[in-house]
């Protein structure tokens, strides 16, 4: 092991989190930053021969090197869990940028209430009427308080959107059921689809609410405060598990990168896989990693800051012995608690007219969140939360759309006669989507393996994990909303209900896996306080949705910049002038 | 070193003209690998001359040729999954492989040792050597009592792929599975397309990556296994 010339921060992971984070201190501060990727380095100049939905859609070309590691899964704790040995529901990122590099872009604001759940839902049903099992928690920060940061990091992306809620007034065409803003978005939303056309005006004349889904996909050239300019959108389909060739998608790579490497105080290395937080005392003194040669180094730093993906901040916290495991048994222990996931799915509809669908951006759309939170529900069924449903545009690919039909019109699904039908049906089908909260539950967390290994002989992560009646309620919830809506657009819904099976580990759900290091007001329900320092060392933070009690019905990635300001501004204001325990 | 192994397919058959060879430099039917009698040889990475022509049958009962268009065969699918099981992917490089190998719920996917060109072997052998000379009813009887298996999920899902994945991963022959469907290809740009033709057929005529990139590609296929 050899041991390298100590710096003043050192932050793990070259993502969105740990390179926000970045930016914030060299350009506040003279403070030396190191940041430290796995993956190789990447940029715009990657991308121009990407566009093959084989390589990078199907095989996921960008996604980690799951031979290399991976995550075990079981339903239950009574269960013996088996690692996923293929991406199904997830998709985890490398290389510089991360899962920003190959998101679709989609961007929202948590609910208010999300914030404060357990409050929420205790003065709403009284503390008797909720589950036994459920975990959800206040998260110790509000969402007035993150308000500022939402902005900060929309600008940063310039989000393109349509405002519902400026500071209290309500306005048609945008999300009026939105947390208020301070201000409208940056830049206009994207242009329509057919498909999401058709959405607008059916949902419209149905009473509900429409509005453009916030896009980091640019509708227009934009030129950011930091004075990064991006090209708009140019509608070509090939956002979700690629990386924007022209940059108009917001991508670390695009918006932090051009900053970062001004600074003669940051440092990026790649192809360098940090195994370990070392620590004594109660302080973290370093992190300890491996290069690509398989050399091993040890890295001092005077502050830790764990910026990698939700599955690996938990892994590197459980690796390196800090905190105490989380106990489903006795519901003792904090560290692994709390695991979520977003709870997607989509419900095809049937056209009997061509969309044009191959053309379209990962988040244009139309969506409503009539029934966003608790609006429009009482609760007296069981379903205290729901959430959104939407028509992504997100353009259809050759491959993945074939064989799309209506179920039960050919006896088998190859041959002349599924070949047939799938042609008659081919470019007619769209997808309505749900976004609904995942809540939190004491049966569902985060520890090692028993068993399974990864490239290194660590103990790989284990997820105990399932889906509960709720969820299930919350998917036929979404199934008669597009029963409803899917007729006023001109379509037949499928006559399959969603699955209420168990979780599945195939099929993709979306990469919103949250939870494990959550945040909280207390250090006996929480990893991380409401600054997201580290309770038990506080040298050490750990940012990124780890830190969410329970997901909202938005996904994160807003909601992780978001809060990745708001602790850069406690690490910058308060604790690099005065290192010590915030709280 | 391997015996070089070559597919034989009639020109006629194939909806494109232009092939790719190992080196991945562009390959023409013109060119000395047409026979006389009008026929094309395709060196084969993976599979042997005789598994290829099992494969090939195959994936036409999948994905047949008939009145309602093109299949398999015009694509060259084959060679597609040819390519697929000589590069990473056959060889199972970007799986999770350690064991223990422990069967489990359906909901944790496939499970199995065995990595795709493994798969291949066992399933061609299953189908026996003769495959691509039965009837064709007899063909489809022998598919479909072997649905269920690993094998069969694989070969359905390559067939598709083989035949809308972007030809320089060996399918799509001439672009045909894109005409099929009126997919354009990849395109740089929709600014001006995504919201109009609204309930309207739209159908640019289709280009491949390489063709509107005017450079070669990179598939996955080529890395090292």
């Amino acid at each position: 092991m050899t041991n390298l010339k100590p710096v003043d921060v050192a932050i793990i992971g070259g993502g969105w989190t740990g390179l926000a984070m970045a930016k914030e201190i060299v350009s506040r501060t003279s403070v030396s930053v190191l940041a430290l990727e796995r993956g190789a380095p990447r940029g715009l100049a990657d991308y121009a021969m990407d566009m093959d939905e084989l390589d990078y859609n199907i095989r996921l070309r960008m996604m980690q090197n799951i031979a290399e590691e991976t995550v075990t899964h079981r339903h239950s704790a009574r269960a013996s869990a088996v690692p996923v040995r293929q991406y199904g529901s997830f998709h985890p990122g490398t290389g510089v940028g991360g899962a920003g590099e190959h998101w679709t872009g989609m961007c929202f604001r948590f609910l208010p209430d999300v914030f404060t759940l357990r409050t929420h839902l205790t003065e709403k049903h009284g503390a008797a009427r909720l589950p036994a099992d459920l975990a959800v928690q206040d998260w110790g920060v509000t969402y007035d308080q993150l308000e500022p940061h939402y902005w900060y990091a929309e600008q940063m992306m310039g989000v393109s959107g349509k405002a519902g809620n400026l500071r209290g007034k309500l306005i048609d065409g945008g999300n009026i059921f939105e947390s208020p803003r301070s201000h409208e978005y940056p830049t206009p939303p994207l242009k329509h689809s057919y498909a999401s056309h058709l959405f607008e005006e059916a949902t419209r004349q149905l009473g509900y609410h429409p509005y453009p889904t916030p896009a980091a996909n640019l509708s227009q050239d934009f030129t950011n405060p930091d004075g990064v300019s991006r090209v708009g959108c140019a509608y070509c389909g090939y956002c979700s598990r690629f990386g924007c060739m022209i940059g108009a998608k917001s991508q670390p790579s695009n918006t932090l990168m051009p900053v970062l490497r001004k600074h003669k105080s940051f440092q990026l290395r790649t192809g360098n896989w940090v195994r370990r937080i070392v620590h004594e005392n109660g302080r973290a003194t370093g992190v300890q990693f491996t290069d690509a040669n398989g050399e091993e180094f040890f890295q001092p730093a005077e502050t830790v800051i764990l910026a990698s993906f939700t599955l690996n901040n938990n892994r590197l916290l459980h690796l390196s012995k800090i905190g105490t495991p989380y106990d489903p048994a006795v519901g003792k222990g904090t560290l692994g608690r709390n695991l979520t996931h977003q709870v997607e799915g989509g419900i095809r509809i049937f056209f009997d007219k061509p969309l044009n669908a191959f053309m379209g951006a990962g988040s244009l759309g139309r969506r409503i969140s009539d029934f966003d939170g608790d609006n429009g529900l009482t609760g007296s069924d069981g379903l205290l939360r729901y959430g959104m449903l939407s028509l992504n545009a997100q353009g259809d690919f050759p491959i993945g759309a074939f064989g799309a039909i209506p179920p039960g019109t050919t006896k088998s699904n190859w041959g002349a006669d599924w070949k047939a039908a799938s042609l008659q049906w081919h470019d007619r089908v769209a997808q309505l989507n749900m976004y609904g909260e995942h809540m939190s539950y004491r049966q569902n967390y985060i520890d090692l393996d028993p068993t399974y290994t990864d490239k290194f002989g660590d103990p790989l992560l284990r997820f105990t994990l399932d889906w509960t009646d709720h969820e299930h309620k919350q998917r036929n919830f979404a199934y008669d909303l597009a029963a409803k809506i899917a007729p006023a657009m001109g379509a037949k819904i499928d006559s399959t209900r969603p699955s209420l099976a168990k979780y599945n580990v195939i099929n993709y759900q979306s990469t919103h896996i949250q939870g494990g290091a959550v945040m909280g007001a207390t250090p006996e329900t929480s990893v991380v306080n409401p600054y997201l320092q580290h309770w038990d060392v506080p040298n050490l933070w750990v940012i990124g949705a780890s830190s969410f009690p329970q997901t909202a019905s938005g996904n994160p990635t807003l909601t992780v910049l978001a809060t990745t300001y708001w602790a850069a501004n406690a690490l910058i204001g308060k604790y690099l002038k005065n290192p010590g325990r915030l709280v | 070193m391997k015996r070089r192994e070559f597919l034989t397919i009639p020109v006629g058959a194939l909806g494109g003209t232009l092939l790719y060879t190992l080196a991945r430099e562009p390959f023409r039917l013109e060119a000395q690998n047409v026979t006389q009698d009008g026929n094309v040889k395709i060196p084969l990475r993976f599979f042997t001359t005789a598994e290829a022509r099992v494969v090939a049958a195959a994936c036409d009962r999948i994905f047949p040729s008939d009145a309602s268009g093109p299949g398999a065969k015009e694509a060259a699918v084959v060679i597609y999954i040819d390519r697929q099981l000589a590069g990473p992917y056959g060889a199972d490089k970007y799986r999770y492989t350690k064991g223990p190998f422990v069967e489990s719920y359906p909901e944790h996917g496939y499970q199995g040792k065995e990595n795709p060109r493994e798969t291949y072997h066992q399933g061609i052998a299953s189908l026996g050597n003769n495959f691509a000379e039965l009837p064709v009813d007899e063909q489809i009887r022998k598919l479909q009592s072997i649905e269920k298996t690993h094998f069969f999920q694989l070969l359905r899902a390559h067939t598709i792929e083989g035949m809308f994945s972007d030809p320089m991963h060996g399918g799509n022959a001439g672009l045909i599975g894109w005409q099929l469907i009126g997919y354009p290809g990849p395109r740089m740009s929709y600014k001006d397309d995504v919201d109009q033709h609204f309930g309207k057929e739209w159908r640019p005529k289709p280009a491949s990556l390489e063709q509107i990139m005017r450079r070669p590609g990179k598939p996955w296929e080529d890395e090292k296994a």
